[in-house]
């Protein structure tokens, strides 16, 4: 079964950036995170977005459609990333939530939906 | 082995492991792997058991190794409905006599992992309490909807998008590896089930009357507090149930009238009640890892002596509400302070608490503190806002006299 974690941080606590102390701390998390997934065989797939002020967002309205500036939802976290990993129940899934080094933010976990007859 | 034990012993594997041909490769592996087995560790007491164990084992196992399949789905789907079908009904007990003696056991594993499936984080607590009730404790949806004052379609829909979810997502059906927290989870949702049967205003109506709850909870309790003897917050929520049921004759008059604590015909209270929790709570203080449950049996306990120590009391308040604080803890503990210091003292304490104009007990408290230091107006005043806020038929009849009392006290109204 598949989940995605979608990773939510708040950016009133901002992660370090290059350069910042603690970076490399910081970095050296997320890479040992990625490598556990992948030892574990579970990782499918992963990436980190741009920060929240990067977002555009297409608006559907019965066929007509808006570009505006911003994400679809503003919420007091920001989504930063996501991953894909495909582990047998979803207390497989909490349990890999629970290691995500997101620091001070919110890990959404959604089974993804099965499509045919082996996913 | 007798062959017609094998033929028993596939019956059962059925339901459990979800279809005859897993059952039979299940039974199978069983067989194969019990001669090396015993030869190391001895033949055990009970070989059919020990057979079903492992063949039920590799069953569950098997249904798990199918992860990526749409038949796991479906397996698991049955696991849960055969777990589900197992749990006897309300009124029905286990028949001790009956042959079948492991599969007792193994309903008993069942129901477990049943409650803690139900008690699980991802769902929302009123999924989590109507879940339980409704897959663990056997009521119908009606009952559950009749003992909660709602529509019996709101709890239908509780249950329906619970279950959507436990499939959808695929929260197992296993002995978690967070076992204490989620059994915690499972002693809030008991303790508010019993709560709820024993002490709240809801269950008077419907078909399932509030001992019928508050015994349900128990049951529940007790199955649980059995398997999980390691977690002794269950134990305590145990003890905490036994002993206030224990005083179920006494705490209503012929009339129906709430009779408080101190005033209860202590004879009336059941023994064997008292010394089970007793030994319930005895049981889980020796795991040495105290928690708010445990607390409340301790002062639950307390008053089943011949002579309260409040003071004792007060101190156990002083813990809880380290553990757990709270308005109502403050409530609770102030009561006892002014049963230990005078109503003065006690009344100091309640009129500074906030947070609970809106609460019964607290202007109950109130009135029976302001009437004790001879304020009869001010207590007629609190006891007419206790009354106002009270809706639980027993508890109405003893706040509307002590209105009437301290009205009378009071004296007429003067124009």
């Amino acid at each position: 079964m598949k989940y995605l974690l979608i990773i939510a941080a708040d950016p009133a606590i901002p992660s370090p950036e290059p350069g910042d102390e603690g970076f490399e701390e910081y970095m050296k998390a997320w890479f040992a995170y990625d490598h556990d997934l992948s030892q574990a065989g579970v990782l499918v797939g992963g990436e980190a977005l741009q920060p929240v002020e990067t977002a555009t967002t297409v608006r559907h309205d019965g066929g007509a459609t808006t570009v505006v500036d911003g994400p679809f939802v503003e919420l007091k976290e920001h989504l930063g990333g996501y991953y894909l990993i495909d582990v047998d129940t979803l207390d497989d899934a909490i349990a890999w939530a629970r290691k995500v080094p997101v620091g001070t933010g919110a890990i959404e976990v959604r089974p993804i939906m099965p499509m045919g007859p082996d996913s | 082995m007798a062959r017609e034990e094998g033929g028993r012993l596939l019956a059962l594997l059925v339901d459990r492991v979800g279809g005859l041909d897993r059952a039979q490769d299940c039974l199978q592996e069983a067989y194969a792997r019990a001669p090396s087995a015993w030869a190391r560790a001895g033949v055990p007491d009970d070989p059919t058991a020990w057979v079903y164990t492992v063949a039920r084992n590799a069953g569950i196992d098997a249904v798990r190794r199918e992860a990526s399949s749409a038949r796991r789905l479906a397996a698991q789907a049955r696991i849960l409905d055969a777990g589900v079908a197992a749990v006897p009904g309300p009124g029905e007990h286990a028949d001790e006599g009956d042959p079948r003696i492991v599969e007792h056991a193994e309903v008993g594993d069942e129901r477990l992992r049943l409650m803690l499936l139900c008690c699980h984080p991802a769902l929302a607590r009123d999924a989590q309490v109507a879940l339980t009730l409704r897959l663990a404790g056997g009521l119908t949806t009606a009952e559950i909807a009749a003992a909660y004052l709602v529509p019996e379609a709101t709890v239908a829909q509780r249950i329906v998008r619970a279950k959507r979810k436990i499939r959808a997502a695929r929260i197992p059906l296993t002995i978690p590896a967070d076992l204490t927290e989620r059994s915690v989870a499972l002693a809030t949702v008991l303790g508010m089930v019993f709560n709820e049967g024993y002490l709240a205003h809801t269950a008077a109506a419907g078909t399932l009357t509030r001992a019928e709850l508050a015994d349900q909870a128990i049951r529940l309790t007790a199955t649980a507090a059995d398997a999980l003897p390691m977690e002794p917050e269950l134990g305590g929520l145990l003890a905490l149930e036994l002993f206030h049921r224990s005083r179920e004759a006494a705490r209503t008059d012929a009339d129906g009238v709430l009779v408080r604590l101190a005033e209860q015909d202590r004879s009336r209270w059941d023994r064997t009640l008292v010394s089970r929790g007793f030994a319930a709570l005895s049981l889980a203080l020796a795991q040495r890892r105290l928690g708010p449950w445990q607390v409340q049996a301790l002062i639950a306990a307390e008053h089943t002596r011949g002579r309260t120590d409040w003071a004792r009391i007060v101190r156990h308040y002083d813990l809880l509400r380290s553990m757990t604080p709270g308005p109502v803890v403050e409530l609770n503990r102030a009561v006892a302070v002014s049963e230990a210091d005078g109503p003065e003292a006690g009344l100091a304490v309640v009129d500074g608490i906030t947070g609970l104009e809106d609460y019964h007990l607290f202007h109950a408290a109130r009135g029976h503190l302001l009437a004790r230091t001879s304020r009869a107006s001010e207590a007629a005043a609190a006891w007419r806002r206790a009354a106002a806020l009270t809706h639980n038929p027993s508890e109405a009849a003893f706040v509307a006299a002590r209105v009437a009392d301290a009205e009378a006290y009071e004296g007429p109204p003067r124009p």
